[in-house]
């Protein structure tokens, strides 16, 4: 069983968002950078399990990425996998992202491809699907429970309205949220032992791709809150009818 | 050259957001000068041609009940097969868990560039803009395309829906429908309940419910409003609530047109997943809670004197004795 699972690097969930260069680029001065938390407490915590269940399992780790991007892919190495691999750019493209990671997944040949359900930066939801689709996949999407019986795959998953139990045969893509797994934290052993994992770094796949950002917006600043005294909470109900209009 | 729209239905109905994409569709085609189609997957049970009040000029039906259950797989090909066919250069989604799992391998299959999330109508005049959400809510992207065709996932919540006179013509496509991949064991479908991502007044508590028990304060005033009711996360994660209630940075994100905190303090992980709500009440004890800064309108009380009375104001506003 070869498990190969997508790894983005984000801002963490507190860091301040602010924009540089006209609006074009994020302000990265002094923001702290973690692991996309669904790659990491789900998609990566969930491969580390069937390891666990399996020790014959072989996890790969792909990002793409520059090299600033390593401490985060030896941070995942320190949670759990075997082997990590850097794909040399830098791109918000969900397509030319995909690419890549595609062609990793062809080279090497896994039974399953692990992405979190969206980056908390981009918000794409999209390279799961993307990846399916360029290696002709099924693609199972969001994903809240995933077992595994000989090739046979059994997935619940969230749908419009609902939930519902699916049956696949590997190979196949999933995109994983909350359920699939629980957050860990790398113990000494899994850092230590982090340095001497393979990382190896290779240059992207010539790929054009089909967006890209003109610029970032920020909204409004909000006006500050209208307090209510609490001993009339009914002038909050008329405000919300008559004034707000949301009720 | 035309626009097509996905329109995602649940028992028979189209969904809200989906109409939210017929009016988006329809709204883009006119910028265009060309016009607005829109098609159905799978059975389906309505008068179709009623949609063409939110500008749908024709509506194309793959209707076979193989394609009931969504696999994205298979879905992808027959609507790229009805895009090439019908020639649409722009296919506009709702962002919901449907177009979340089809319209990104839809957009490898067409060569199309996707903008997911929009909240706005593209910049059409130079080169084709769209708005989206980044970074959770707390920023937008201006994001070009560059292919010939695109797609675009509109965000439930961010485009009214607009109805006029109109009816669509409806016409079947016979599409190729591959045999699915994916069995489906056992679907569970929330029936008769707003679904959380298309609700436009959601009701939400917290820890400072103290107890399950408690949650008649919650759902007394969600059922009187229409609205859905919804969690913060570690009354998920103690089983208070299911864990499909739950919104947030690691539970859903929504944008209703209100949003009624009631014991919730507001952190920063809870924000990430309502910020874009229209207008949001804090009802909370502690005039510390970081939800206050996030805040339309606030009262600092505890929850068990101010709740009832709240639930008996609107009684009174909509006439429920």
């Amino acid at each position: 069983m070869k498990i190969l699972v997508c790894i983005s690097k984000t801002p963490d969930t507190t860091a301040k968002i602010a924009f540089t260069d006209n609006n074009t680029k994020f302000a990265s001065d002094g923001v702290q950078w973690i692991i996309n938390p669904y790659d990491e407490w789900y998609a990566l915590v969930r491969a580390i399990e069937l390891k666990e269940s399996d020790p014959t399992t072989v996890i790969h780790l792909v990002t793409v990425g520059q090299a600033d991007t390593d401490p985060i892919i030896r941070k995942a190495l320190a949670l759990g996998g075997d082997e990590a691999i850097r794909v040399n750019a830098d791109s918000h493209d969900s397509f030319f992202i995909a690419s890549q990671i595609a062609e990793i997944a062809k080279q090497g040949n896994y039974d399953l491809v692990f992405t979190g359900k969206e980056t908390i930066d981009y918000n794409g939801s999209s390279i799961g699907g993307m990846v399916a689709e360029l290696l002709d996949l099924p693609y199972v999407s969001l994903a809240i429970k995933f077992a595994l019986d000989g090739t046979t795959a059994t997935i619940e998953r969230e749908i419009e309205g609902g939930e519902e139990t699916n049956k696949v045969q590997l190979p196949l893509v999933v995109s994983c949220q909350k359920g699939m797994a629980e957050q860990r934290i790398p113990n000494m052993k899994g850092i230590m032992g982090a340095r001497s994992k393979p990382l190896k770094v290779v240059e992207p796949t010539p790929v054009e791709a089909y967006t890209s950002i003109a610029s970032f917006e920020l909204p409004p600043a909000k006006a500050g809150v209208r307090l209510i005294p609490a001993d009339n909470p009914e002038e909050l109900v008329r405000i919300l009818h008559e004034e707000a209009r949301v009720i | 050259m035309s626009v097509l729209v996905f329109l995602d239905q649940a028992d028979g109905q189209i969904r809200k957001s989906s109409l939210e994409a017929a009016s988006y569709g329809a709204a883009l085609a006119e910028k265009l000068g060309v016009p607005a189609e829109g098609v159905t997957v799978g059975t389906v049970a309505n008068d179709l041609g009623s949609l063409g009040q939110y500008g749908l000029k024709k509506i194309h039906t793959i209707n076979n009940p193989a394609l009931d259950n969504l696999d994205a797989q298979v879905y992808t090909k027959v609507l790229a097969e009805l895009a090439t066919t019908t020639g649409a250069t722009v296919l506009v989604f709702s962002n919901n868990l449907t177009g979340k799992a089809v319209a990104p391998r839809l957009s490898v299959r067409l060569k199309a560039g996707l903008v997911a999330g929009a909240v706005a109508l593209p910049e059409t005049s130079a080169v084709f803009t769209v708005k989206k959400n980044v970074f959770s809510g707390k920023a937008f992207a201006h994001v070009s395309i560059t292919t010939p065709i695109k797609i675009i996932s509109l965000n439930p919540n961010s485009f009214s829906i607009v109805s006029k006179e109109g009816v669509a013509e409806v016409v079947d496509f016979a599409a190729t429908i591959d045999q699915s991949k994916v069995e489906v064991t056992s679907v569970n479908k929330v029936v008769g309940e707003v679904p959380l991502t298309e609700a436009e007044i959601v009701v939400s508590g917290g820890r400072g419910l103290k107890g399950p028990e408690n949650w008649g304060l919650v759902t007394d005033l969600a059922k009187l409003l229409g609205a859905a009711t919804a969690c913060s996360r570690p009354v998920a994660d103690i089983n208070w609530r299911p864990h499909h209630e739950h919104v947030g940075q690691t539970g859903i994100a929504i944008a209703p047109n209100l949003y009624f905190a009631i014991g919730i303090s507001g952190a920063i992980q809870h924000l990430a997943g309502v910020n874009r709500s229209k207008t949001i009440v804090v009802i909370n004890k502690d005039p510390e809670a970081p939800f206050f800064k996030a805040a339309d309108y606030g009262i600092v009380g505890d929850v068990f004197e101010v709740m009832p009375k709240i639930i008996t104001a609107v009684k009174k506003l909509k006439g429920v004795a």
